[in-house]
C-alpha cells in the first residue's frame, strides 16, 4: 500500500532579504485509500507544502524527509517524482503556448506509464474522461491552459488526475474560483478517482465548502508553516463555525 | 516565456510620429527614388545598382553596426576570393515558366535598386539570373522549389519571381552547401496575385550569406514570406516590401536558431507609401551557446500618403543558455495621422521555469519538456508555411539543434 510520509519538513524560499523559512516542521502521513484535508488561512504555507512535495525549484528543503513507500522523494527530480506516483493539481495551472492539450496529455501519459498508450484506446479514454468532466472536445486542440477560465483550468487538472492515475494526489485549492456547478463536476471527478481505492488524497483548501462533496477521513489545521491540530471530519465543522482565529489570532472564515 | 529583458539582449524600440502634413518625401530604399531626407526607418541614403556608389562600410554605419564585417569574407569590400557558380536548380509544376537570362533582361532589377554595398556588389557581379514566372491566373497548387547549393566558392546570384495578375504561387527557396554568397531576390506580385515564399537558410558551417529579398506588391496583392534561418556562420537577410497600389497585404514571418558562433541577422523594411495597405511581421528566434548572436531590426515607415495603413510587428527571442545575445530593434515611423493601426512588440527571455515545472510535474523528463516548449514557441510561425512535409522537416531540424545542447 502506497504511503507518503513527511517528517519534520522545513522549507525556505529566497526572499529579497535572504532566505525566509515558510514550513517549520511539517509531519504528515498519507496512505493509499485515505483522504486528508489540509485547511489553513492565506499565506500559512499550504502551497509551499504542495510545491515542496512536487519539487518546485523555488523551494529549498532545509530539513526533514519526504518518502514515498520508503523511497527518498527529495532526491528525485520533478519528473521522477511524478513517475513515482505523485501528482500535484496546481492552484494556478501554467499556460504553455504552442503545446496542445492532446499532445501534452499523451506525452505525459507516455512518460508516466512508461510506454505510449495505444492510440485508439487512448483517444477513447481521453474523450470519455473529458465528457465526464463536461469539457468540450475542442479543448483537446487548444494550447495548454491558454485562455482557459479559472474553472476550465481546474477541470483540466482533474482530467490529468483521472488519466495519470497517481498513487498520491495533492490538490491545491482545486475548489478556488469554481462556481457551484463546476465545484460539483470537479468534485465528482476527484471522487471517481478516490472510489478506486488506489489513491491517497491530500486536499488543500481554505474553505470547508468542497468538503461537502469530498469527504475527508482526516482534517488538519495548517497555520504558521505547520500542522497545528489534527482530527476527523468534525474538525472541519468546528473551523466552519469558528474560523481560524483560535490558531492565528486573526479573524478569518473557513 | 518569461518576457523580462536581461543582460543577454537588447531591445530598443521606437515609434516616431511626424506631424501630419509635414513634407512628403516619396523616396527611399527600394522605391527607385533617392531619399532626400534620411530618417530612422529609412536606414540608408543611397539606392543604386552600382557597387561603386557605396563606400566600403566600416561598421559604424547604422545598417552595419550589428554585423561582424571581419567575418564577411570580403563581400563588403571587394576582397572576396574565388568566384564560382553556386548550383541553382529549379523544380516547377506545369505552367510555370523558368528561364535563365542575362544581365540585360528587362525583368531583372524591376523591384528596385540595391540599398547597400553587398547587395549592389551582388547586382554588379552576377552573370546569369533565374526568372520564374507564374502566368496570369495560374494556380498550380504545387510549390516551385529553387535549390541553391554552395560549392565552396564565392558566388553572386539573382532571382526574379514574377507572379502575374491573379495567379497564386508558392515558392520555396532552399540554401544549402558551403558558400560565401550574396544575392538579390525580387518578388513581383501583380494586381490581385498571391505569393507565399519560404526561404530556408540551412548552410553548412563556414558559410556566409547576405541576401536582399524585395517584394513589390500591386493592387490587392497578397504576399507572405516565411524566413527560416538555421545554418551558416553569418547570415544576414534583408527582406523588404514596397507597395505600388492600395490594398497590398504583406505578412512576413521568420524563425531562426543560432548556435554558438553563429551570427544570424534579419533586418526588415516595410515601406508604406500608398494608402490602405497592410503589413504584419512576426519573427521568433532561439539562441543557445556562448557566442550565439542574433539581430532583428524591424523598420516600418508609414509615409504621409499611406492613409489607412494597418501594421504590426513582433519579435520574440528565447535565450536557451547564458552568453547568447539577441538584439531586437523595432522602429515604427509614422508620418500620417490617418492610420488604421500601428504597433510593435519585442521581448527576449529565458525558458519559463514555471512551464518546465508544470510539464515535468506530469512526468515529462526535462529535455523532452524543453523540446515541447521550443516546439510550441516556433509552432505558430512554422504553421504559416502551409506545406506539412516541409514543416515537419524544419521542426525536426530545430529539435536536432536543440538536442545539441541538452
Ligand atoms: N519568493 C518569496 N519571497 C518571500 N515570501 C514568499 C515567497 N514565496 C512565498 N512567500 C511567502 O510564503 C508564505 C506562504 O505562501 P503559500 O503560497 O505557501 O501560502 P498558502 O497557504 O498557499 O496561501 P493561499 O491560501 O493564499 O494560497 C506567504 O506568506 C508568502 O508571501
Ligand atoms: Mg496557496
Amino acid at each position: 500500500m502506497a504511503t507518503l510520509e513527511i517528517r519534520d519538513l522545513h522549507v525556505s524560499v529566497e526572499a529579497e532579504n535572504g532566505p525566509r523559512e515558510i514550513l517549520r516542521g511539517v509531519d504528515l502521513t498519507v496512505k493509499q485509500g485515505e483522504t486528508h484535508a489540509i485547511m489553513g488561512p492565506n499565506g500559512s504555507g499550504k502551497s509551499t507544502l504542495a510545491y515542496s512535495i512536487a519539487g518546485h525549484p523555488k523551494y529549498t528543503v532545509t530539513g526533514g524527509t519526504v518518502t514515498l513507500d520508503g523511497e527518498d522523494v527529495l532526491s528525485m527530480s520533478v519528473d521522477e517524482r511524478a513517475r513515482a506516483g505523485l501528482f500535484l493539481a496546481m492552484q494556478y495551472p501554467v499556460e504553455v503556448a504552442g503545446v496542445s492539450v492532446s499532445n501534452f496529455l499523451r506525452t505525459a501519459a507516455t512518460a508516466v506509464r512508461g510506454e505510449a498508450p495505444k492510440l485508439r484506446l487512448w483517444v477513447k479514454e481521453v474523450k470519455e474522461a473529458m465528457e465526464r468532466l463536461q469539457m468540450d472536445p475542442s479543448f483537446a486542440e487548444r494550447n495548454v491552459n491558454e485562455g482557459f477560465s479559472g474553472g476550465e483550468k481546474k477541470r483540466h487538472e482533474i482530467l490529468q488526475l483521472e488519466l495519470l492515475k497517481p498513487k498520491i494526489a495533492v490538490l491545491d485549492e482545486t475548489d478556488s474560483g469554481l462556481d457551484v456547478d463546476a465545484l460539483r463536476i470537479v468534485s465528482e471527478g476527484v471522487n471517481r478517482v478516490r472510489d478506486t481505492g488506489e489513491i491517497g488524497t491530500l486536499l488543500i483548501t481554505h474553505y470547508t465548502r468542497i468538503l461537502r462533496y469530498i469527504k475527508p477521513d482526516h482534517v488538519h489545521v495548517f497555520a504558521g508553516g505547520k500542522i497545528v491540530e489534527s482530527g476527523g471530519p468534525e474538525l472541519a465543522d468546528k473551523l466552519e463555525a469558528e474560523g481560524y482565529e483560535a490558531y492565528t489570532g486573526v479573524k478569518e472564515t473557513a | 516565456m518569461a518576457s523580462a529583458n536581461n543582460s543577454g539582449s537588447t531591445t530598443a524600440g521606437s515609434i516616431a510620429v511626424r506631424e501630419a502634413g509635414a513634407p512628403d518625401e516619396l523616396a527611399g530604399p527600394g522605391t527607385g527614388r533617392m531619399v532626400s531626407q534620411p530618417a530612422d526607418a529609412r536606414q540608408v541614403a543611397v539606392a543604386s545598382y552600382d557597387v561603386a556608389d557605396f563606400p566600403v562600410p566600416n561598421g559604424r554605419e547604422e545598417d552595419w553596426r550589428f554585423t561582424p564585417l571581419d567575418r564577411l569574407r570580403g563581400l563588403h569590400d571587394g576582397t572576396f576570393g574565388n568566384v564560382g557558380e553556386a548550383a541553382v536548380e529549379v523544380e516547377a509544376p506545369a505552367g510555370v515558366v523558368v528561364e535563365t537570362v542575362g544581365r540585360d533582361d528587362a525583368r531583372v532589377g524591376k523591384a528596385g535598386a540595391p540599398v547597400d554595398r553587398v547587395a549592389a556588389q551582388a547586382y554588379s557581379a552576377f552573370e546569369k539570373a533565374t526568372v520564374v514566372t507564374f502566368p496570369k491566373e495560374l494556380a498550380p497548387g504545387e510549390p516551385v522549389v529553387v535549390r541553391t547549393r554552395g560549392t565552396g566558392t564565392t558566388g553572386f546570384g539573382h532571382l526574379t519571381v514574377s507572379v502575374e495578375a491573379f495567379a497564386e504561387a508558392v515558392v520555396v527557396l532552399e540554401h544549402t552547401g558551403k558558400a560565401v554568397y550574396a544575392d538579390n531576390v525580387e518578388f513581383l506580385v501583380a494586381d490581385g496575385a498571391r505569393l507565399t515564399v519560404i526561404s530556408v537558410q540551412d548552410w553548412e558551417d563556414g558559410s556566409v550569406h547576405l541576401a536582399h529579398q524585395v517584394a513589390r506588391l500591386g493592387r490587392d496583392a497578397t504576399f507572405k514570406s516565411v524566413a527560416v534561418t538555421l545554418g551558416g556562420d553569418v547570415v544576414r537577410l534583408f527582406p523588404r516590401v514596397v507597395y505600388d497600389a492600395p490594398g497590398g497585404d504583406a505578412s512576413l514571418y521568420g524563425v531562426y536558431f543560432a548556435d554558438s558562433g553563429q551570427h544570424l541577422e534579419h533586418r526588415l523594411f516595410v515601406d508604406h507609401d500608398v494608402p490602405r495597405c497592410r503589413s504584419l511581421v512576426t519573427y521568433k528566434g532561439a539562441l543557445q551557446g556562448a557566442e550565439a548572436r542574433t539581430v532583428w531590426i524591424g523598420d516600418v515607415l508609414i509615409r504621409a500618403a499611406a492613409e489607412g495603413t494597418d501594421t504590426y510587428e513582433l519579435n520574440r527571442n528565447l535565450l536557451l543558455t547564458d552568453g547568447a545575445r539577441a538584439d531586437s530593434v523595432p522602429n515604427l515611423e509614422i508620418e500620417t495621422g490617418e492610420i488604421a493601426g500601428a504597433g510593435h512588440a519585442s521581448a527576449t527571455g529565458r525558458f519559463d521555469d514555471e512551464q518546465l515545472f508544470y510539464l515535468q510535474a506530469r512526468g515529462i523528463p526535462a529535455d523532452e519538456a524543453r523540446r515541447l516548449v521550443v516546439r510550441g514557441f516556433f509552432a505558430e510561425v512554422i504553421a504559416q508555411i502551409g506545406l506539412p512535409e516541409l514543416q515537419e522537416r524544419l521542426m525536426a531540424r530545430i529539435e536536432a539543434e536543440l538536442e545539441a545542447s541538452v
